[in-house]
């Protein structure tokens, strides 16, 4: 059985990879099973999405512990822990990363023996939760390193999965793919179906004999009045509303109202004031605003431009 | 007939399609929302005649749909979770009404703590309603168990809602090859709504309402619909031996997988169980005589069916995907009620507990399951009822803890 794993943050189209993947698998006549994974949905969250896909029906479900591939959309999720893009990588796994470092760099950042291979990352990307076809890339070159797959089984898949969006974008998503599996070309076939932990000699489980704990401890509540305000939601943000204060007209009452996370304070003068912090990059008040003051920044090159200012 | 990768929501959709269900009360709720959100799209562009309406609530949706029943339409809808909870005393008062009709329930755990991932305390809690239940354990059966429980609660004698459960993320949003039945091929099994019981005619208004009884009077008409609720398990029968004929796909009562000479059982339901399916296959492959036994019927409870699955093998594992708080594992009880008494019951019926808010069961604690069962039978005595944790995740607890309390402490600090 193969067994893949695609993350990415919410918005990059890791599910619709995932499909891509599936029905390639499905048209070549492979039993599939493929889902996405994430909590609250959330633009920008770390999500993942798995494939599986063999020649006997599939009785495995859920979260794929020892993968075949592992597919990274955006790299700055490896180093995130609840993103779980490292679990279960052993020798074998081929790793498949969307990055503007190259493969020997991560390698040598992870310390891990696995092939790796890099998607050249555009680096002038405006938003990271709209990497443009990044979704089809992945999947073109995923689809590719199968070496089971055949390059129309691909394109039909694409043709498919993405028909409510019109012959256009479908078109410029079937160039980024079928690049992309150009590009995998030497490494056909290097992705190997795994094998399912044997009933013989596996390692036991280690349950633990729960205790009883004090409801003090074992109640799930928070007792912190206004804590909220702790949970840093500004990390989700990739892109960046900017006030220009000298186009402002004070109107406050119209992007502090519009914004749905309170994250606009107002002044005693009514100047609004973004409260980076908690902004998740919603955009909505870059709409909404009557003068057009409030424009958008991708969030890396703002924080770049921070850095910068910060050592001159 | 076409072969197609389908999520379990696509295919709850696809069955009230192919039932033809004329009216469709609905509330959102995760992860049950795609299923009323694909039934609209095809209402909205005309591709499923019928209406579909969205209530202020559940308990409003269970009402509408239960009084749509009672009007001698056929009524989907669709919920999970918390919804089932908000409307359950609606589930009771129109399970009473004798009106047919199909709820899919999207399991999902409970609060407290709050939970998007799946587990069977839900539709546990509604066992006891009136309503018949279904569990499916893969995208097909969901949609086939939607043409299999309208036939079931339309059936003169059963006259009873059904719910037909699928298991959050697990099914509801995975793909899975799935065979649509062809529209004719449908509507020829299922057949057109006869309302018997129930009517409603245009230009003739009456009046529906139930009687307020006590004591004898009530008790008879409780004891009625717990008679049509046992007749269920031989219309059960029946209509999926008519299904298997007519679509070439079986779904008995119970599946019963390598269970012939099988010494050992896990029983479990839902789609868990396609994961024990994998560990029994390994397990055969390491010499061991294990099987599977999933009630895919818990309303009625296929006692009868067990009694005899069950009939002198050494030990059993129930894996429950639920608990009642002070009890232990709800089909471990139940299934020790059918067996209590019955001269070739296994000696051994162990409970498990596990997959909890969407906790994985993994392949190596089926294998330590079966392992436990050999052990205990030899031994000659049932081990404790197990809740799967490890120390791992414990461990993790642990540090939350940890970090909760240094907050704690900070917190006092500043006060």
């Amino acid at each position: 059985m193969y067994r893949i794993r695609f993350h990415g943050r919410g918005g990059q189209g890791m599910k619709t990879a995932s499909r891509i993947l599936g029905s390639a698998f499905f048209a070549e006549g492979f039993e599939v099973q493929d889902a996405p994974r994430y909590g609250a949905e959330r633009r920008g969250a770390p999500i993942f999405a798995y494939v599986r896909a063999a020649r006997a029906p599939i009785n495995e479900r859920g979260i794929i512990r020892r993968p075949d591939l592992v597919i990274v959309a955006d790299d700055t999720l490896v180093p995130v822990p609840a993103s779980g893009v490292l679990a279960g990588i052993e020798a074998r796994t081929v790793l498949l990363i969307n990055s503007t470092a190259d493969a020997a760099t991560w390698q040598q950042r992870l310390n891990i023996r696995s092939p790796v291979f890099t998607l050249p990352a555009s680096a002038d990307v405006e938003d990271r939760a709209e990497l443009p076809y990044i979704g089809a890339t992945c999947a073109g070159a995923a689809a590719r390193l199968m070496g089971v797959l055949s390059r129309d089984a691909l394109a039909g898949a694409i043709r498919d999965e993405l028909a409510a969006l019109g012959p256009e974008i479908i078109e410029r998503n079937l160039e980024n793919a079928l690049e992309a599996w150009d590009s995998m070309q030497a490494h056909a076939g290097l992705v190997s179906e795994g094998d399912m932990t044997g009933a013989t000699d596996y390692g036991r489980p280690d349950w633990a004999e729960l205790p009883f704990e004090s409801a003090r401890l074992a109640a799930p509540t928070v007792y912190a009045a206004a804590n909220s305000v702790e949970v840093r939601t500004g990390l989700w943000r990739t892109l960046r509303p900017v006030i220009d204060h000298e186009k402002c007209n004070r109107c406050w009452w119209v992007c502090s109202t519009f914004c749905p996370d309170g994250a606009i304070d107002v002044g005693e003068d009514g100047t609004p004031e973004i409260d980076y912090e908690h902004c998740k990059g919603c955009m909505i008040c870059v709409a909404q605003c009557p003068p057009h003051a409030i424009g958008a920044m991708p969030e890396q090159q703002a924080q770049q431009a921070e850095a910068g200012g910060a050592q001159s | 007939m076409s072969r197609t990768l389908m999520t379990g929501n696509a295919a709850a959709a696809w069955g009230a399609r192919l039932a033809r269900a004329d009216y469709v009360p609905a509330f959102p709720i995760t992860p049950q929302t795609e299923i009323i959100e694909t039934l609209a799209g095809w209402i909205d562009s005309g591709e499923m005649p019928g209406r579909l309406v969205t209530l202020e609530s559940e308990h409003s949706m269970i009402t509408a749909a239960g009084g749509a029943a009672a009007t001698g339409v056929r009524v989907f809808s669709a919920t999970s979770s918390q919804g089932l909870l908000y409307g359950m005393e609606m589930l009771y008062t129109v399970a009473g009404w004798r009106a047919p009709f199909v709820l899919v329930n999207v399991s999902r755990g409970l609060a407290s703590p709050i939970t998007l991932e799946s587990d069977h305390n839900d539709i546990m809690a509604a066992r006891d309603c009136g309503f018949l239940q279904l569990h499916c354990a893969t995208c097909q059966e969901v949609l086939d168990s939607i043409l299999l429980a309208y036939r079931l609660a339309e059936d003169s004698r059963v006259r009873l809602p059904v719910i037909v459960n699928l298991d959050g993320f697990y099914l509801s949003f995975t793909r899975e090859p799935v065979e649509t039945p062809a529209a004719e091929a449908a509507a020829d099994f299922i057949g057109r709504y006869d309302p018997q019981n129930v009517r409603f005619r245009a230009s003739t208004p009456e009046s529906q309402a139930v009687a307020v009884l006590g004591g004898s009077p009530y008790s008879y008409f409780r004891y009625e619909t717990h008679l049509a609720a046992l007749n269920g398990l031989a219309v059960y029968g029946e209509l999926q031996a008519e299904f298997r004929e007519t679509f070439g796909r079986d779904h008995p009562a119970v599946e019963a997988y390598h269970a012939a000479d099988a010494e050992y059982l896990f029983v479990m339901l839902g789609s868990f169980a396609t994961k024990a399916r994998e560990a029994v296959d390994r397990l055969r492959e390491a010499g061991h005589a294990v099987g599977l036994l999933r009630p895919r019927l818990l309303r009625p409870f296929p006692a009868e069916t067990l009694r005899g699955l069950l009939d002198g093998r050494r030990a059993v594992a129930v894996i429950d995907q639920n608990l009642s708080m002070g009890m232990g594992g709800v089909l471990h009880g139940e299934l020790l009620a059918a067996l209590y008494g019955h001269a070739g019951a296994p000696p051994v019926v162990a409970s498990f507990i596990g997959g909890l808010g969407g906790r994985d069961i993994s392949a190596e604690e089926f294998y330590e399951i079966a392992a436990e069962l050999q052990r205990s039978a030899e031994a000659g005595r049932c081990p404790p009822p197990r809740l799967l944790y490890t120390r791992d995740e414990l461990r993790e607890i642990r540090k939350l803890q940890a970090i909760a309390q240094v907050e704690r402490e900070e917190l006092k600090g500043t006060r």
